[in-house]
């Protein structure tokens, strides 16, 4: 065997068979990078983009609706066109797409942790518990996601005044994402605790006196995030969709601050108008990112846990 | 005698990352017709490997490197993935370890069987059947015609053995390769089977080559044997010839490492050739962590595990009717004492409930009745029933797998370190890493083990490491469930020698639980033989082996495989 003594932990982690088989798989290579370059144009939007559209002293009202550059009648200076209030499309996209994968991050961390909970909870603990929580999980996985998405998002609208809806939007629509993306979690850690929960380490752990809460976070729940993470992923991919879609139906980011959906909504009303671009480039970028997320999530699952197909 | 298969200088390499393995090295082996060959070797020795090859269901990314297989005169490593499929099953059988999963359990037993004897032999459905009820009578399936309509799940183990013997037959192969064919099942099973197989190879002429771990069994019924070490052929011959007098270095080690029913032997004379770091260092007992005394364990308060009239049935089927509830009785009023410093060994079947029993001493199942006592005080069975959260420092386990005893997720420190973190035994950090290194060297680990993986060990060192992870509270009682049955034999020879060396100077009381007869008679003062939850006859390890009283324990030594050696 070989001396690990010297040897650092990065070093060590880079000499992981599964990161060996990530780097060395061109798929998933690829994935990696397209998800970190849209993840790396979110966060340095303020920085990339060439225009800030929320300033109002940016914003030129008459340079609204513009072609990309390339075309007739577009200015060099809005490489990718303009929207109806005269925002550079690209700046308004950077800033866009960085909220949605705000959104959706937030809205896969409150499923994950909500998820995972009660998933580990059920499986460890099994019977009437075990039960109740699977059996609402099921009732709610009747529903479609989005519709309940929609329905906790009207809600939450309800309850508010009105002048305080586009200052909230943002966090209803991600505990709207977040409360209807629990179930998968709670499935699926729900089942590899179950698995857990009978090997000999846990039987271990208990013949030393180690009380249920202990067990369930020392040992069963590092043994479970495998799974978690690669469900992650995969809701990720999913919760852009559904911001976009909850977005798209104006349900969602109003279009002050517009996320890529919302960005969609607004180009498809003037998509018969031969304003193709508004709605053609957010969409493209949604796509590509959503694409490149559920690759990322598939190749992960390959690597990371081949039993979850 | 005609010669059937021909494996010339054959080798096999995995290329893995960075590195190639060389997983067959040079083989040579030749079997006749009407002949059974074990192919013996430990785990990672390349038996299967080789198994595979001859069949081509090499697993990616193995490929031959190397010499030529050669069936009846042609050389089949050169075969299309056609042909190949052609050969198997018509020229060349398969028999594998797992009945349960070998079969398709959605299809009757008939039908698979007429589906693999139309496809071998092109036979009519009427004669397809007809052969499937021969094959069925030949393989000792009671009443063939009505069985061929029944599922998988309808057989029992042997039985369902017996329909996968019965398919590799299908074909009317010219060999057979058995690939651990007996090791799911219990021993009065096993030489059934076995029995079977050589019935099968004398009858049809067929030529068997019978992959196993177990020298057991290739004692029974083999003509020829061939010992394989690290992917290279070591030794053939005759099976008297290799168990009574084994030239080559290895196979002296693993005949020796063989627990022997015959004679109780102080140690098992150690192998060095096979795990070169587990060389035992004496430490001072009396001034060391495992010698001071666990402050509050009363020592002269009687036997120190004592149960009486213990019973726990488990439910099968749920229902809300009190009626149509299900049960097993997994231990069925049991009453047994063990005396301080005593090894108590509970031997028995699968399923006999042996375990169960090991697990309501240790507090992991609770008994419907009965009362269990330690050191003389009573425990109740409720979790945290203070007398039980006493034993916990002084009652530990040392489990049956060491693959999933431990949690993968943490470093080894962590895990030996974890009871004398949670009980608060020691007086600081620095006092638990030093216990804890103390402690691996103490099972005979390098000092560089505490800061790695599990996985970075083998099956043996794993062990090693849970022995050393139980030792750590200072326990006065150890409960081995099964410790050894995932190890091969030399291994299990090694943990084996740990343990008594342990029990020797550290004066542990010991549950043994094993379903090897050989093993417990290594390792066991007193014997327990249990059937369906039932104690059968509770004997000294002389009176059991020498002069059993109860027909169950005489059947049980009557099935025993014996190397009639040394």
């Amino acid at each position: 065997m070989i001396d690990t003594e010297k040897t650092s932990r990065l070093s060590r982690f880079l000499d992981n068979d599964m990161v060996w088989s990530f780097t060395h798989s061109p798929m998933a290579m690829a994935a990696g990078i397209a998800t970190l370059l849209f993840f790396c144009a979110a966060l340095f939007a303020p920085i990339i983009a060439p225009f800030n559209p929320f300033d109002p002293a940016q914003v030129m009202l008459w340079d609204g609706k513009l072609p990309p550059a390339w075309a007739d009648g577009g200015l060099p200076q809005y490489i990718l066109g303009t929207d109806d209030q005269g925002r550079d499309l690209l700046s308004t996209m950077l800033y866009g797409g960085r909220l949605s994968i705000l959104v959706g991050l937030a809205a896969v961390l409150l499923g994950m942790v909500l998820g995972t909970t009660l998933g580990v909870i059920s499986g460890f603990a099994g019977g009437l518990t075990d039960v109740i929580i699977m059996r609402i999980a099921d009732v709610q996985l009747t529903i479609p996601g989005i519709l309940t998405a929609i329905m906790i998002n009207g809600f939450g609208r309800a309850f508010l005044p009105i002048e305080y809806h586009n200052q909230f939007a943002i966090y209803f629509v991600i505990i709207a994402i977040g409360l209807s993306d629990w179930p998968q979690f709670a499935r699926v850690t729900r089942g590899a605790t179950m698995v857990e929960r009978n090997k000999e380490y846990v039987q271990a752990a208990r013949v030393i006196g180690l009380p249920n809460w202990l067990i369930i976070l020392r040992h069963v729940l590092p043994n479970v995030m495998r799974s978690v993470i690669v469900l992650s992923t995969l809701s990720f991919a999913i919760a852009i969709i559904s911001e976009a879609t909850l977005s798209f139906l104006g349900q969602g980011i109003p279009s002050t601050t517009p996320s890529l959906g919302t960005l969609i909504r607004v180009g498809n009303e003037y998509l018969f108008s031969g304003l193709w671009w508004i709605a053609f480039f957010p969409s493209l970028t949604l796509v590509l990112l959503v694409f490149s997320v559920n690759l990322l999530g598939d190749k992960l699952r390959d690597i990371l846990d081949p039993k979850l197909r | 005698m005609t010669q059937l298969l021909d494996i010339r200088n054959l080798s096999i390499d995995f290329p893995m990352r960075g590195l190639v393995l060389n997983a067959v090295k040079g083989f040579n082996l030749q079997v006749n017709a009407g002949e059974i060959i074990g192919l013996v070797g430990e785990s990672g020795a390349g038996k299967s490997t080789v198994g595979n090859a001859i069949t081509g269901l090499l697993g990616k990314p193995g490929r031959i490197s190397r010499g030529e297989v050669i069936f009846q005169g042609e050389n089949i490593c050169d075969y299309t993935d056609e042909q190949m499929r052609k050969l198997r099953g018509r020229r060349i059988g398969m028999i594998f370890q797992d009945p349960q999963s070998s079969l398709n359990p959605l299809m009757t037993v008939g039908k698979q069987l007429v589906e693999t004897i139309q496809e071998c032999l092109g036979l009519r459905l009427k004669e397809a059947e007809a052969r499937a009820i021969e094959l069925l009578n030949d393989v000792g399936i009671p009443d063939p015609e009505s069985r061929l309509k029944s599922y998988p799940h309808q057989f029992s183990g042997g039985m369902r053995q017996r329909v996968v013997i019965a398919l590799a037959l299908a074909g009317d192969p010219e060999l057979i390769i058995a690939d651990e064919p007996t090791t799911a099942l219990d021993v009065s099973i096993q030489s059934q089977i076995l029995q079977l197989i050589r019935k099968i190879c004398d009858e049809r002429g067929v030529g068997v080559i019978m992959v196993t771990h177990d020298i057991g069994v290739v004692s029974e019924i083999a003509d020829r044997v061939a010992v394989m070490f690290r992917g290279e052929l070591v030794e053939v011959g005759g099976v008297d010839q290799v168990l009574r007098n084994p030239q080559h270095e290895y196979t002296q080690n693993l005949i020796v490492a063989v627990p022997s029913p015959d004679k109780r032997l102080h140690r098992f004379t150690c192998v060095d050739l096979i795990e070169g770091e587990a060389s035992q260092t004496k430490i001072d007992v009396q001034t060391h962590w495992l010698g001071k005394a666990n402050s509050d364990v009363v020592e002269d308060a009687g036997p120190a595990i004592e149960i009486k009239d213990m019973s726990l049935a488990f439910r099968l089927k749920n229902s809300v009717l009190k009626s149509q509830r299900t049960f097993v009785q997994a231990v069925d009023n049991v009453s047994f004492d063990i005396e301080q410093g005593e090894t108590f060994g509970l031997v028995g079947e699968s399923g006999s409930g042996k375990s169960t029993l090991a697990r309501i001493v240790a507090g992991l199942h609770t008994a419907d009745k009965g009362e269990l006592s330690i050191y003389g005080k009573k425990i109740g069975f409720k979790h945290n029933d203070p007398a039980r959260r006493h034993s916990r420092t002084f009652l530990q386990v040392v489990f049956q797998d060491p693959y999933s005893s431990m949690n993968s997720r943490m470093n080894i420190r962590d895990i030996v370190a974890e009871p004398m973190r949670f009980h608060n035994l020691t007086e600081n950090e620095a006092q638990t890493r030093q216990i804890v290194d103390d402690l691996l060297d103490h099972v005979g680990l390098g000092k560089t083990a505490a800061r790695r993986y599990p996985h970075e060990f083998s099956g043996g060192q794993r062990q090693r490491i849970a022995i050393a992870r139980a030792l750590a509270s200072r326990p006065k009682i150890l409960i081995c469930d099964e410790p050894t049955s995932a190890l091969d034999v030399s291994t299990q020879a090694q943990i084996l020698n740990l343990l008594r060396d342990l029990q020797d100077e550290l004066g542990l009381t010991m549950l043994f639980i094993s379903h090897d007869l050989p093993v417990v008679r290594q390792m066991c003062d007193r014997i327990a033989v249990m059937r369906h939850g039932k104690i059968c006859e509770i004997a000294s390890n002389e009176d059991l082996f020498e002069n059993p009283q109860h027909e169950y324990s005489q059947h049980l030594l009557k099935l025993m495989p014996n190397l009639g050696a040394s």
